[in-house]
């Protein structure tokens, strides 16, 4: 991803492959409530926290309960996000998107200039997917479904899943356990890949 | 969060966290990526600049090339309200923002391919 200078009076524009140049990633990682999103930001990267006050929009009327309240109101919403530092001044985020659905507001900002998302899957309540899915499909995110397999958890044909989320065959399906680091390293690099592929076969 | 805790009937709509912005929540300059990269610009800064300890905090923190998201966790503060000081700054000339372009969807091959081999090397 190149930068440029988005202030007018900023000058010459910063050359993207020039040296010392900071530049910076990000990959969603989505999914339902508690399947595991933090956990896998924790276990590839250095896990920062970020608090955000977000004004509740008309989009969270009907959803957030806000009726006995005048005027504007706000939410606080604590999230975490991980920072991957790689050589070349080259830093790539994960942020997670939140599980609840009365938040869904914050999922435009934290889509805009993604490279790509991670869709985490529980074979025990795959619904809790679709959302997501529909998602990702609707703005042409690139994604891949990860399905995390927890102790015990029950194994699936991964065939059977893509038929359950109803996933296009160009969508990457893997399995994986958030828990472990290489895992959790093989699914990001299943999205970059992905995109990849999806950049080549454009136009 | 118990807004009854804070304000009175007579507060009107305001927000705490953004008395550290005089109540502004309005931008001048567009809004920021969360990984928009930010830079000072190192304009000197005068004392009409009126800046808050919260603004030269800021400013402090980059000296050196920083993402959005992680000037607003340095300083634990909202993202909301930080954005808020960073437009200020921006608005005197003291920051600038490196963003990614509008073809921020499309990213550069160059960079991809950079993250793959940074990504299998870890």
């Amino acid at each position: 991803m190149d930068y440029v200078h988005s202030d007018a009076a900023a000058g010459a524009p910063a050359a993207a492959s020039g040296g010392g140049r900071l530049v910076a990633a990000k990959i969603l990682v989505a999914g339902g409530f508690g399947v595991g999103k933090t956990t896998m930001v924790g276990s590839i990267s250095e896990i920062r926290p970020l608090r955000t006050e977000e004004v509740l929009t008309d989009r969270s009327v009907g959803v957030d309960d806000i009726s006995g309240v005048d005027g504007k109101t706000s939410t606080t919403v604590a999230m975490d996000f991980g920072r991957i530092t790689l050589p070349d001044d080259l830093v790539l985020y994960l942020f997670g998107t939140p599980g609840q659905q009365r938040f869904w507001f914050m999922w435009d900002e934290l889509a805009l200039g993604a490279l790509g998302a991670v869709v985490l899957a529980d074979v025990r309540r795959l619904g809790d997917s679709f959302a997501a899915v529909d998602y990702f499909e609707d703005r042409r995110t690139p994604f891949v479904v990860a399905v995390n397999c927890f102790d015990g958890a029950e194994r699936k044909d991964p065939e059977d899943v893509r038929i359950a989320l109803d996933l296009e065959e160009r969508v990457p399906l893997l399995m994986c356990d958030v828990r472990d680091r290489e895992s959790a390293k093989r699914v990001l690099i299943t999205v970059v890949e992905h995109v990849l592929a999806q950049a080549a076969a454009r136009p | 969060m118990s807004n009854d805790r804070w304000l009175d009937g007579d507060a009107g709509p305001v927000v705490r966290p953004y008395t550290l912005t005089r109540g502004r929540t309005r931008l001048r300059n567009d809004g920021l990526d969360l990984i928009s990269v930010l830079e000072a610009t190192g304009v000197p800064v005068s004392r009409r600049m009126r800046l808050d300890p919260e603004h030269r905090t800021l400013l402090a923190l980059c000296r050196r090339p920083i993402t959005f998201a992680d000037l607003a966790s340095e300083v634990d503060l909202p993202v909301g309200v930080v954005r808020v000081l960073v437009d200020d700054l921006r608005e005197e000339n003291l920051l600038r923002a490196l963003r990614p372009t509008s073809t921020g969807d499309v990213p550069d091959e160059l960079v991809l391919r950079k993250l793959l081999n940074g990504l299998r090397a870890l």
